[in-house]
């Protein structure tokens, strides 16, 4: 056990409050001008309701989010093989490019000749996901992956609305080992839900998805590279049943790292993708967002992409169409133009790998996780382990649960080895499943220690310590967390008063 | 290639370990023909010399707002961020961090995004909140589905102040779902209107305070109204700055409350990425899309915090789930939270204060201008002014001046019959000097 501290502190780790607890109404951390009290035109719609918001000073606050900070886990601090998320390198250079003046300071609504720079950036990013894809068009507006399936879907519903079949064409074919955005954005875009089953090697089941095909059916949502980890050897197959059938191809484009510069999209047939700017492009993933979610059209698809559409004029300049009537345009995503900080981070990237970095990439990244899976599988079970996987290797818990460890444990044992974990228990089509994705921006010996790493954990397994395990994690900065409690009795904030330890209540009455 | 750590070396003998004789090995699922051979018609690798270059050139074609006499606002608003936020938000620990799956290891992001639903739910006086949206406009068109299952009807109604933006995204994601969508005419100062299409197949009524125009309304009538009739009220603003100096939706009855985050913490960003604010009444928490927060104990019983009620969420509901989304605007969000840390009630209610002081400034200022109406009577940090002539026409020339005065009504919504709208907006940068830039370039325009 470690000891309990005075302080609460472990070593270099402190204990940190809540900045409800340790500030106070009168605090604050900036100095502004004094305001005048000049006449005001509120029309006696003065706040009345508290705000009793706390604030802190400059070094409070400085010290306060640092030390959270160090309570995460960081690529920048080690590997981070969360699987179907591409946990890659995040080059400063873009970040540094995206704070620019030029970009970081313009309005989405200032005058068109004031901001020609960023269309043509638009324009940019544009022409390299459409010659990377190999598709004719793009929009960029979605603001993450989920928000690009939902254009592409919304896409797919304008193209079928305009042939006369909107109303016939309601089914949609989603795999059973799809990310959970899939069904989810089908039915957000009206459409039902029609699980197709697997095979035993990981892919679409091709008799099944065939069977499924009929006249009410209005496209398939593949994911390719799948999220086990596997190329659909039938995708060609798929693409061609689906159009033959009167219905779309939907790709979820979360895997296009794997085979960006090797594999183009529109050379599978693929009617519609997103492309997750934040994994295959390295914009940072922030904690959970910002994402971007471009989406490339094929030509069928194209004329329905929702506004806004860069015009170029004849001269040169470029103009904003920003509104769908008059045209075949399905509507808006969002206000404004999408993520312009991503766009410039993505552009940035795209330049400095080049076509052959970003082949590389592609090629890095496959060559990481086949080296992980041969590594590994002498010691776990390997469901689809006979063939090569793409960017990711997918193991199981099913060699070391009759010993009575689970995925859930090895991973929290991985927390205590300094590890962000696999991703745990996907995809649901395998059991106790642990989604290994390594990135191209790892070096040998990096996945070599982690390899060995698991190795140990596995020889651990054999050797019966199961409590080993089952307390872990021990050494991370919190024990394992009650996820029930929090489920059933959920506290989704503060309140005064709700603390025993309520630091400012206790300012409030000195 | 500065960011692939393999060497050449390092491929060969992995390949070996893996027993395959090339890299094309493991793409051996690939169909034949669609696996490229060659590369694609793009230019090569470049070093960050050649990258930086490159980029400035697009850069330095845009004119930064900082270089003008600024007054654009109408949904997005450039206040000043201390330079403690952008640190801060740079912070390896939180940049390169994913979604706190891992809550052990991930107390940072998770306890910042618990102290922002707090915040989040004192600035609007709303009970509960999420850990954020994509933006203000997603965030709307949710609170515009989320009050259709809220209630299983199938109607919702837009007053003619909400922002144009926000309305076309809402239609386009209602409509998907077959919900209608009533979208009243422009209105500067009428969010009332709502209420008369209140009846039994009503959802919601979505009002914005400030509105679009900058008007600002005592929404507490038309929440009675509208519950009265058994329907939510869904309030919807742009500047959150707004809350604190005006009554917030939460003090008036709002249901549902969803909005734009971006003024605290972040810049302009040409439109994002941004940070969208929700929050709801404690009883349709199992209801609200989005991801959230919450306390729990770890094993050694010590206080920590975790991603909760996902039941609600697409990776456990899939078809079923309240939403498709599957992420917050996460740095966006810390940035929001880091600012507000600083502000503090007293450093927002002064930040407040001051815009409101130069808005009533910039009023004054530009009523005084012959040509020139002001149409919104109460507002915050925005008014919209009526112009002889075409508000585009003007705007555009404004800029060859150096003035980036508004934005034109027409712009946003061509159908409005507003051609000669300006909507303009004062924050706490503009100076003295800058309105008088303003009405100096307005007067030779307008001559």
């Amino acid at each position: 056990m470690i000891p309990s501290t005075t302080s609460g502190n472990r070593g270099l780790l402190q204990a940190e409050p809540l900045i409800f607890e340790t500030g106070h109404a009168t605090g604050t951390g900036v100095d502004l001008p004094a305001p005048k009290n000049t006449p005001n035109k509120l029309g006696g719609l003065a706040r009345k309701a508290a705000l009793d918001l706390p604030g802190l000073s400059e070094p409070e606050t400085m010290r306060h989010f640092v030390r959270l900070s160090q309570k995460n886990y960081a690529i920048d601090l080690g590997l981070f093989p969360l699987g179907s998320c591409t946990m890659k390198h995040n080059p400063r250079l873009n970040e540094r490019v995206a704070r620019f003046e030029g970009f970081a300071d313009i309005h989405p609504l200032q005058p068109i000749s004031t901001i020609q720079g960023a269309l043509e950036l638009m324009d940019q990013l544009a022409h390299w996901l459409m010659e990377l894809t190999g598709m004719p068009a793009v929009a960029l507006s979605p603001k993450a992956g989920a928000h690009g399936e939902f254009c592409g879907m919304l896409a797919i519903k304008a193209a079928l609305e305009a042939r006369g079949e909107g109303k016939t064409r309601r089914r949609v074919l989603v795999p059973s080992s799809a990310h959970g955005t899939n069904p989810a954005t089908a039915v957000a875009a009206g459409f039902i839900v029609d699980e197709v089953p697997g095979t035993e090697d990981g892919r679409v089941d091709l008799a099944a998805f065939k069977a499924k095909l009929g006249p009410d059916v209005a496209a398939v949502m593949l994911t390719n590279p799948n999220t086990c980890g596997l190329f659909e050897r039938d995708v060609k197959k798929i693409a061609d049943l689906i159009h033959a059938a009167g219905g779309y191809f939907y790709c979820d484009g979360a895997n296009y790292n794997a085979i960006v510069g090797r594999v183009r999209p529109g050379d599978l047939g693929v009617d519609a993708m997103h492309i997750n700017l934040h994994k295959t492009f390295s914009t940072p993933h922030g904690g959970g967002g910002p994402g971007a979610g471009p989406t490339v059209l094929s030509a069928a698809l194209a004329p329905f992409a929702p506004v806004p559409h860069i015009v170029k004029r004849k001269d040169g300049a470029r103009e904003l169409r920003e509104h769908a009537s008059g045209t075949q345009a399905f509507g808006r995503m969002c206000a404004f133009h999408g993520q312009m900080g991503m766009f410039t981070r993505a552009l940035t990237y795209m330049l400095s790998h080049g076509n052959d970095g970003l082949r590389q990439v592609a090629e890095d990244a496959v060559l990481n996780a086949n080296y992980l899976l041969a590594r590994l599988k002498p010691h776990f079970n390997a469901p689809f382990g006979d063939g090569p996987c793409m960017h990711e290797a997918l193991l199981d818990d099913s060699s070391i649960k009759p010993k009575g460890v689970e995925t859930i444990d090895m991973a929290k044992a991985l927390l205590d080895e300094g590890y962000h974990p696999f991703t745990t228990y996907f995809p649901l089509v395998v059991h106790g499943a642990m989604l290994i994705e390594p990135t191209e921006t790892e070096p040998k010996r990096e996945l070599d220690r982690f390899a060995d790493v698991m190795i140990a954990l596995a020889e651990r397994v054999n050797a019966g310590d199961v409590e080993f395990f089952k307390q872990a994690p021990t050494l991370a900065p919190m024990r394992r967390l009650d996820d029930t409690r929090a489920a059933r009795q959920p506290k989704l904030r503060w309140r005064r008063g709700e603390n025993g330890a309520d630091a400012a209540a206790k300012h409030a009455a000195e | 290639m500065r960011y692939l750590p393999l060497t050449n070396i390092d491929r060969k003998q992995m390949l070996g370990v893996i027993g395959a004789k090339s890299i094309d090995d493991l793409f051996a699922d690939v169909p034949k023909t669609a696996l490229l051979k060659g590369l694609i018609d793009l230019p090569r690798a470049q070093g960050e010399i050649e990258v930086h270059r490159h980029m400035q050139a697009l850069a330095e074609k845009n004119t930064p707002a900082g270089r003008t006499a600024f007054f654009l606002g109408a949904g997005a608003y450039r206040h000043h961020v201390p330079a403690t936020v952008d640190h801060i938000i740079q912070r390896s620990e939180f940049l390169t961090a994913y979604t706190p799956y891992q809550p052990e290891i991930a107390q940072g992001t998770l306890q910042a995004l618990y102290e922002f639903q707090s915040q989040v739910a004192l600035l609007l006086d709303m009970e509960v909140a999420n850990a954020s949206m994509y933006d203000g406009s997603t965030a709307c068109a949710e609170a515009a589905m989320m009050a259709a299952r809220v209630t299983k009807r199938r109607k919702i109604v837009f007053s003619g102040g909400v922002h144009p933006h926000y309305v076309e995204t809402a239609r386009t994601a209602c409509e998907a779902l077959g919900l209608e969508i009533i979208a009243l005419p422009a209105a500067i100062d009428d969010e009332a209107a709502v209420t008369k299409h209140l009846g039994a197949d009503v959802a919601a009524v979505i009002v914005q305070s400030p509105n679009v125009f900058g008007a600002i309304t005592d929404l507490t009538k038309i929440g009675e109204a509208a519950r009265g009739a058994g329907a939510l009220m869904v309030a919807t603003f742009a500047e959150c700055v707004s809350f604190g100096l005006i009554e917030p939706p939460g003090g008036m009855g709002a249901d549902i409350v969803c909005g734009e985050g971006q003024s605290i913490g972040n810049a302009l960003n040409f439109g994002g990425p941004y940070v969208g604010l929700f929050a709801v009444k404690e009883k349709y928490t199992r209801q609200m899309p989005g991801r959230v927060a919450g306390e729990t104990l770890d094993a050694d019983g010590k206080r920590g915090f975790v991603l909760t009620l996902s039941t609600r969420e697409q990776h456990i509901r899939r078809e079923k789930a309240t939403s498709n989304i599957c992420t917050n605007s996460g740095l966006c969000q810390l940035a929001w939270t880091v600012h507000m840390t600083l502000l503090g009630e007293a450093g927002l209610r002064r930040l407040a204060q001051l815009n409101h002081e130069k808005a009533v400034a910039l009023a004054e200022a530009l009523g005084r201008v012959k040509g020139v109406e002001v149409l919104t009577k109460h507002f915050f940090n925005e008014i919209a002014i009526r112009v002889a002539g075409r508000a585009q026409k003007l705007v555009d020339a404004l800029a060859e001046q150096g003035v980036i005065g508004g934005v034109a009504m027409s712009r946003l919504n061509p159908k409005a019959g507003m051609d000669d709208v300006i909507i303009t907006c004062a924050t706490e940068m503009n100076t003295v000097e800058d309105i008088a830039a303003y009405v100096d370039a307005l007067k030779a325009v307008l001559a």
